[in-house]
Formats: structure tokens, C-alpha cells, sequence
């Protein structure tokens, strides 16, 4: 497996920290090396936040990255700003259910996903970082889906191991939606 | 072992307890507030005491009085935080306690911001507080280092009895990567102060503990004891790592954050043909000079990044003392430089 540098990015609240999360220790209990990296300015719900994942066979020496060689955009200013930067021939999600508009680029591969209706058909609009994850592992296969479902077990503990068959199950329509298209 | 993902100020956090320490004092302050965050959930589990201080000065004082009894002991804090606490460490220093202070690096001066800087170099290896003293510095690059330098930092602060400093940086603090955790230190194999710390008086004469002497002659032979001990760090505590070094014809100087980063910047380089290696600097106080002496005469030039205006890069140009030339790049303010923009900073030099 080549190196991946992927960056998540979209409103605070929409999920992306623990997308890229769930990534990271995907990779690593598939015993592969990774590294998450947020960006932690004065953010709150409602602004902008993003993190960016490398993995890597290798043990990952940067954790900061030039371009991308994926970038999941859950809002518009998220695919102007780093979906410029991606490298060519990279693979851009994007949160279709917020995002109107296209990006003006021929040399990437665009994956759009209208992840809140999923969410609304799963039964928790909450989920819809799980869908784009979904869509995302399906599309890269950089992580597998049971390595993801064994990070999310550890991410959901407690009270709220309650929530992860409505994960899982966002993360399953996720990928069907990507296979039907 | 079992590799979990951890944040970089969790893992610190969750190190000083498994080197024994169980006396945390701090008051929070972005980004490295997860580690107090920790402490106060972890330290009463294992029979510990957090205490959240009303500012950084309380703190360095209660960390003062907690060394006093030879317990081991931590704070840590982030730039102004630690400006806040300089008067202290003085004392610490002068009174010979073995304490670890942490500093998560932001950018500075003054309030700055809350990113990842190297800017604190000088005020951390060159004595930030007054007096003729030295603190021990330790620079992890990885979250893995950051571990076993935080277990490094209380042994090297009891077997010199000298106030140990984690200088990290946002980066290091705020991201997650995997780590295995050391086992868990057994209270009683920890050394023994029992000759000098203060436990309550009862059977034997009261002591002491004291930076203070009124007589300049007696000041002078306590000021003599810690330079004697400072050469003995100097000579045996110096660390770095070599990336590529081997066939290097260029040499690359950074610690921490910026140290990994370099890595990215060889691999990239050497795919384009050129000899680069990287010189890693562990200790920052003690400062690896030996060795970089010696990589400087088998290299055509130096290069220096490092994310403040050029503070390491002195001590760097101690070592190499003229022998061949050494460049600098930094950025400032809290913005890390990418392995692009080094690479393109380098290239500039051929």
C-alpha cells in the first residue's frame, strides 16, 4: 500500500475529528502506521475544523503534508480550500447534501455523497460522518470495514456502545451508496 | 504489546504516572490542558493527588514544596505559562530538586497564539529564570518518545537532583499516533532521598532546603557544586538521533516536530539523488555537540530549521565553530513548515 495523506474537513459538529479518528486506528489495528493531526485554533460548533491522517506502511516521519492524496469535504469552504490542493489524480469527497456547487477541476476523481439524507433514512441525521466514512473506505480501501467497526468500538464505549449498530449501519448505506452509483 | 492511539498529551500525562509520579499541580492552559485533564481523572485511581492552582506561580511553588519531600513530582503548562513559572524553577534549581516540568511550546511573544512553536529554545536551555543554572531538556519527536522521554526525564532529575524539562510543541501535544505503554513502575524500586528530603523531623535533627546563603563565599562553593554537576550532564547525558547520516554529504539540524519533518525532507532528496542526512537533537540541554562536531567535518554544509526566528541554531553553530557553513530557515508565530517548503529552502543553497 502507497502512502495516503488525507485531509477531513468541514463545519465543528459535523464529525470530522472523529472520522479521521476512526481512519487512523482503523490503519493501525491493521498494522499499519498512521498519524491524526487536528487543527485546534478557537474552533467551536458552526466553524471550521479539520484534521489531516497520514498512513503509511512505513513508520509515518511528517505528520504535516503538502497536498493531499484525499480530501473529504463535509462543506463548501472545506472543498475550495483543500480540494484546490489536492494532488492530481486525487479522490474528493464531497458532502453533497450542503454543497451546490462543483470545484473546477478535471484531473481529480469527485465522489459526492448526499450524506444527510442517508443519515435521515438510517434514523439519526448524526450520522452522517459515518456515511461519507463509509463512502470513503469503499471508494480507497485504504482501511477495511472491520478494522473500521473495531475503532469505532473503541471510540463508542460506555453508555454510548448503545449507538454503534446505527454507526455501523451508516457506514454500510455509506458504501452501498458508492457501489450503486 | 498492544498499540493504542493516544494523544501526545495524554501519553505524557499517562507516563509520569507509570514513572511513579503521583503529585501533579497545574493550571490550564491551551494546548496541552489534556494532560491536567488526565491527571485529574487518572491520579486519584492510583492513589495520587491533583491539585488545580489558582495560577502558574502557585504552581511552581507547590511543585517546589512537593519536591522538598523527595516525591517525584510534575507540572506542566504551555509559553506564558511557563514565563509565569521561571522564578521558581530558579529556586528549584538552586535548592537541587528533582522535579519535570512540561512545556507544550505555542507561539510567542507574549499571548501569541495557541500553534506549534519552537520559540522557547532560548528561555528553556540558556536559563530562563535568574541565577547561574541549567535545566534538563528533552525534545520527543514522536508520541512513542514522548513516553520514554517523560520516564528519562524523572530518573535523570533524581540521579542529579536537578529540575528536568519536556519541551515539546502543539503538534506533539495535540496529535494522536500509536504507543506502547512501559509497565507500570513499582513505587518501591524508585531511589532513595531519604539522606536530604524533608519527611517530618521526628528522631533526627531537623534539615533544611535552601538556594539561600547570605555568605558570597559560601554561595560561590554551592554555585561551584552545581557547575561540577552541570559538566557531568555536559559529558554523559548528551542525545540525538542520526537519520542517513552514514553517506551524507548535507546535513539537516531539527528537533522535535521540525526533527520528523526533516525525515520527510531526506526520504523526498534522497529520491532526487542528493546525500542528506539528519541530525536530531535529543537533549537539548545538554546540547549533542561532540557529535555534530564530528558529522561537520564529513558534510559540505548545515542546514537549520526550526519553527522560531533561529534560537537552536546558535548552539549549532557552537558545534560546527566555523568549519563549514551553516544555514537556517524557520518560520514563525506558530506556523510549521512543510517538507515542501523545506525542500525548495534547500535547494536554494546549492
Amino acid at each position: 500500500m502507497a502512502y495516503h495523506g488525507i485531509v477531513i474537513a468541514g463545519f465543528g459538529g459535523q464529525g470530522v475529528m472523529l472520522m479521521g479518528q476512526i481512519i487512523a486506528e482503523a490503519a493501525v489495528i491493521e498494522g499499519k502506521h498512521s498519524t491524526w493531526l487536528p487543527s485546534y485554533g478557537p474552533e467551536m460548533r458552526g466553524g471550521t475544523a479539520n484534521c489531516t491522517v497520514v498512513v503509511d506502511e512505513r513508520p509515518v516521519a511528517s505528520p504535516v503534508i503538502d497536498s493531499p492524496t484525499e480530501v473529504i469535504a463535509m462543506n463548501y469552504p472545506s472543498m475550495v480550500k483543500f480540494g484546490g490542493r489536492l494532488q492530481s489524480g486525487g479522490i474528493l469527497f464531497v458532502n453533497s447534501s450542503v454543497v451546490d456547487r462543483d470545484i473546477e477541476r478535471d484531473d481529480i476523481e469527485i465522489i459526492k455523497v448526499p450524506v444527510n439524507e442517508i443519515a435521515e433514512e438510517v434514523g439519526n441525521p448524526r450520522v452522517s460522518n459515518m456515511v461519507m466514512l463509509g463512502a470513503f473506505v469503499e471508494v480507497t480501501g485504504i482501511v477495511g470495514t472491520e478494522a473500521v467497526k473495531e475503532a469505532l468500538k473503541h471510540k463508542l464505549t460506555g453508555s454510548k456502545s448503545a449507538l454503534l449498530e446505527l454507526n455501523f449501519e451508516a457506514v454500510r448505506r455509506g458504501a452501498e451508496f458508492v457501489r450503486r452509483r | 504489546m498492544k498499540k493504542l492511539m493516544m494523544k501526545g498529551n495524554e501519553a505524557i500525562a499517562e507516563a509520569a504516572i507509570r514513572a511513579g509520579c503521583r503529585l501533579y499541580f497545574g493550571y490550564p492552559i491551551t494546548p496541552q490542558s489534556e494532560i491536567a485533564e488526565y491527571m485529574s481523572r487518572r491520579l486519584p485511581e492510583v492513589g495520587g493527588t491533583f491539585l488545580q492552582t489558582e495560577s502558574e506561580v502557585a504552581t511552581v511553588n507547590m511543585v517546589y514544596g512537593a519536591a522538598c519531600t523527595g516525591k517525584r513530582v510534575m507540572t506542566s503548562t504551555s509559553s506564558p505559562g511557563f514565563s509565569l513559572m521561571q522564578e521558581g524553577i530558579s529556586y528549584i534549581a538552586g535548592a537541587e530538586l528533582p522535579c519535570v516540568f512540561v512545556n507544550v511550546v505555542r507561539g510567542g511573544p507574549g499571548l501569541g497564539d495557541i500553534q506549534p512553536a519552537q520559540s522557547d529554545y532560548f528561555q528553556a536551555t540558556k536559563g530562563g529564570g535568574h541565577g547561574d543554572y541549567r535545566l534538563l531538556v528533552l525534545a520527543p519527536s514522536t508520541l512513542q518518545e514522548a513516553i520514554e522521554l517523560t520516564m528519562l526525564a524523572f530518573d535523570l532529575a533524581d540521579k542529579y537532583r536537578n529540575p528536568a524539562l519536556i519541551l515539546a510543541d502543539g503538534m506533539i501535544g495535540q496529535m494522536m499516533e500509536p504507543v506502547e505503554l512501559p509497565p507500570m513502575r513499582d513505587l518501591s524500586t524508585l531511589p532513595d532521598h531519604s539522606s536530604w528530603a524533608l519527611t517530618g523531623a521526628e528522631g533526627r535533627a531537623p534539615r533544611k532546603v535552601t538556594s539561600f546563603n547570605i555568605d558570597p563565599y559560601g554561595l560561590e562553593e554551592m554555585n561551584k557544586r552545581y557547575q561540577e554537576k552541570y559538566r557531568r550532564v555536559e559529558r554523559e547525558e548528551q542525545r540525538w538521533e542520526e537519520y542517513k547520516t552514514e553517506n551524507a554529504e548535507y546535513l539537516l539540524v531539527g528537533y522535535g516536530t521540525m526533527g520528523r519533518i526533516l525525515k520527510s525532507v531526506a526520504d523526498r532528496l534522497e529520491e532526487e539523488g542528493l546525500a542528506v542526512g539528519v541530525f536530531r537533537p535529543i537533549s537539548l540541554w545538554p546540547f549533542p555537540d561532540r557529535r555534530l562536531k564530528e558529522l561537520s567535518e564529513k558534510v559540505r554544509f548545515v542546514f537549520t530549521v526550526e519553527m522560531s526566528s533561529g534560537q537552536m541554531v546558535e548552539d549549532v553553530r557552537l558545534a560546527v565553530d566555523g568549519r563549514i557553513p551553516v544555514h537556517f530557515y524557520g518560520r514563525m508565530g506558530g506556523v510549521v513548515p512543510t517538507p515542501e517548503e523545506v525542500i525548495r529552502a534547500f535547494k536554494k543553497l546549492l
